[in-house]
């Protein structure tokens, strides 16, 4: 068993969908984003999603993209992303952690030395937007041998051919994209997201989180209704954006998470999950 | 084409050149990119689609181009007999409307109802709001910020064509961010979108796509040599950001052993600065905008910026076919400053009365720098891929004059 299977089987007994934020790895710098790390899952947080900044990142609106910008600037490179982990694992063994992004640094880093170093560091999934199925094999493969998941997308346009593709070398979770877009900026439509899931949990009895347009914790409760985990990025990273200090950030980020998170439960804890 | 023993076959099915090319897109893209390869390989087998195009070609962009043999500028050199192809008399002044046309066409084939490109000078940006004009569809131009003032005539051409010409404040405000923003507007509108991309890259099919409609360049230069020299030329040179009318004069000529290939980058300040675009010359494999190729990029794989006078060479990226005819060694490619750019700029329109593009006479530089070394029976074919009038505020400028 891995801290995510662990995470979603304790929950699916709690009856409850997991609170999954997303922060950039050094936003705004090393320091803060530490501070901001090992606060969340005080907040509530049952996984974390860690973004690993890119100079490109051509599938985020502009509230990623600007987080990934002042993590940059502020000294952020994948293997301080992957510092920040090993410092967050000192003091937090159990919630499950996920370092998602592009596929350029891990490309330059090198994916058997990058699948080694963050399963050495306590990784247990790994997110890379721009892999498709066609092009994953080259970091599934090694992530797969050190016991670290590729968690892959499913979105409005996956059809039934390829959702059965995509699903059958799955492994952690799915991540169903709510809406055909970029991170943080259209709204989903609760019916959608309702009628898309049925469709994927009939091909696979993996978890699925949704994520790409939950702002409030009314939506946050929403999507807890109907999946096994909520994503939300852009709505956190704007409160880093909009503090005045370190110190201010990492209190507007905590006080977010903590209502999305109790919004998560209080819905979910009415209602079956649906995977077995 | 696929032919055994032919450098011509590629890509593979998965689109790619050797270790380059591939699909390295957002998983919502990529039901849009399999559609849109499924119908560009039935358009080739489509009768009414090839005459349709071949129709366009000929009497709306003026094809076929001539093969100008540039006496004066041979003479000056004193070496190899130079040939220039002439695309920059296509309509909208450049290679770049090879491309669009057959891309709308397929747009329309696909029942696609909005156009969107990225530009980096303008050319592509001007082909595809006038194809998009021609067809009546509604269209959007993603353009950097810095682009958009030192190429100005090609905003006000693409706004008198009708298209909407949004400004990219993002990252170093030139054509890879205007890329990042034409792909999330491709991502956001996936039903009704077609993205029309400029050059010989962007996933699979875009890379084999764009080449096959520029390689109208290279056929047409082959057929004219063959029947104004009766044999064909020593070398072929190009200019080369993305690639696209490098690739197209290239591809026809790739199986010919006895044909020399150029590719010649944006050397900017130079290739030992840090200000310059020579991605094939100095950068490393990466992964950028769908596909793996040669890159521009830092030891943490974070794309830097490019750097050259010429706003269509200014791209830190370049196409996944150019960087596997590096690796097998098939083209060579060098690089020329910003400094020999400007002078091929002022040497051609006063031996040959032809003001090249900016982009463009980084190959003429280069033609400068090899054909007096060569013998004087030698031919050298070069791309002469645009028209430098959207350049002359940028070169007045340089040269100290205000216009």
């Amino acid at each position: 068993m891995s801290r995510l299977s662990d995470t979603f089987a304790r929950l699916r007994k709690e009856g409850r969908a997991a609170f999954i934020p997303f922060i950039s790895g050094g936003d705004p710098d090393m320091q803060t984003s530490l501070a901001i790390l090992e606060a969340l899952p005080g907040c509530g947080a049952d996984i974390i999603e860690l973004g690993m900044p890119f100079s490109d990142p051509m599938a985020d609106g502009p509230a990623v993209q600007a987080s990934s910008t002042r993590a940059l600037k502020g000294g952020a490179t994948l293997p301080r992303v992957i510092e920040l982990v090993k410092k967050f694992r000192k003091k937090d063994g159990k919630t499950p952690l996920v370092l998602m992004g592009y596929f350029n640094p891990i490309h330059a880093y090198g994916t058997a030395r990058f699948a080694r170093d963050v399963a050495a560091a306590g990784v247990d999934g790994l997110i890379a937007v721009d892999l498709p199925v066609e092009e994953d094999e080259v970091l599934r493969l090694p992530a797969a041998a050190q016991g670290v998941d590729l968690i892959r997308f499913i979105t409005p346009t996956t059809g039934e051919a390829r959702l059965k593709r995509i699903v059958e070398a799955a492994s952690g979770y799915l991540y169903y994209v709510s809406v055909a877009g970029v991170t943080g900026t259209k709204t989903f439509a609760e019916s959608d997201v309702a009628a898309a899931i049925a469709r994927v949990r009939a091909a696979t009895s993996l978890p699925v989180a949704v994520g790409f347009g939950i702002k409030t914790p009314e939506q946050a409760a929403a999507i807890a209704r109907l999946a096994d985990g909520v994503v939300v990025g852009s709505a956190l990273v704007n409160k880093v954006a909009e503090a005045e200090s370190s110190k201010s950030a990492v209190k507007a980020v905590t006080e977010l998470a903590t209502a999305l998170a109790q919004a998560t439960r209080a819905q979910s804890a009415k209602v079956e999950t649906g995977f077995v | 084409m696929s032919l055994a023993n032919s450098l011509r076959s590629g890509p593979d099915a998965g689109g790619h050149f050797g270790a380059y090319g591939g699909r390295f897109v957002a998983e919502t893209l990529m039901p849009l990119i399999l559609e849109l390869e499924a119908a560009y390989e039935a358009s080739k087998q489509d009768a009414a689609f090839q005459a349709e195009l071949s129709d366009l070609l000929k009497y709306y962009a003026g094809r076929e181009s001539p093969l100008y043999f540039a006496q004066r500028l041979t003479a000056h050199l004193g070496g190899a007999k130079i040939y220039l192809k002439r695309e920059d008399l296509n309509h909208t002044g450049a290679h770049k409307i090879n491309n669009t046309l057959g891309q709308i066409l397929l747009a329309r084939r696909m029942g696609k109802t909005r156009i969107i490109a990225e530009t980096g000078a303008g050319s592509h940006g001007v082909a595809t709001a006038t194809v998009a004009a021609r067809f009546g569809l509604p269209c959007t131009v993603y353009m950097g910020e810095v682009d958009m003032e030192r190429q100005k005539p090609n905003v006000f051409r693409m706004r008198l064509l009708g298209a909407e010409v949004k400004p990219v404040a993002s990252g170093s405000r030139t054509l890879k961010d205007a890329t990042n923003e034409a792909l999330r507007d491709w991502v956001a509108n996936v039903a009704d979108t077609f993205y029309i991309i400029g050059s010989v890259v962007g996933p699979h099919p875009y890379p084999a796509m764009v080449r096959d409609f520029q390689a109208v360049i290279g056929n047409e230069t082959r057929a004219q040599m063959l029947e104004r020299e009766g044999r064909l030329p020593d070398l072929v040179t190009a200019c080369v950001g993305g690639g696209s009318n490098a690739i197209g004069m290239f591809h026809p000529f790739l199986d010919d052993a006895g044909v020399e290939i150029h590719g010649v980058e944006a050397a900017g300040d130079g290739v030992d600065t840090e200000r310059h675009a020579a991605t094939i010359s100095k950068g490393t494999p990466g992964v950028l905008h769908g596909s793996r190729s040669y890159l521009l990029q830092d030891s943490d794989g974070q794309v830097m910026e490019a750097h050259s006078i010429s706003a269509g060479l200014d791209y830190p990226g370049t196409g996944p076919e150019h960087s596997w005819l590096k690796d097998i060694g098939r083209a060579k490619y060098f690089a020329v400053t910003d400094r020999e750019a400007l002078e091929a700029f002022v040497l051609l329109s006063k031996l040959e009365g032809i003001i090249p593009a900016l982009e463009s006479a980084h190959a003429v530089a280069h033609v400068c720098k090899i054909a007096g070394q060569m013998k004087r029976d030698q031919i050298i074919a070069v791309c002469l891929s645009g028209r430098g009038d959207k350049d002359i505020f940028s070169v007045a400028e340089h040269l100290g004059e205000k216009l």
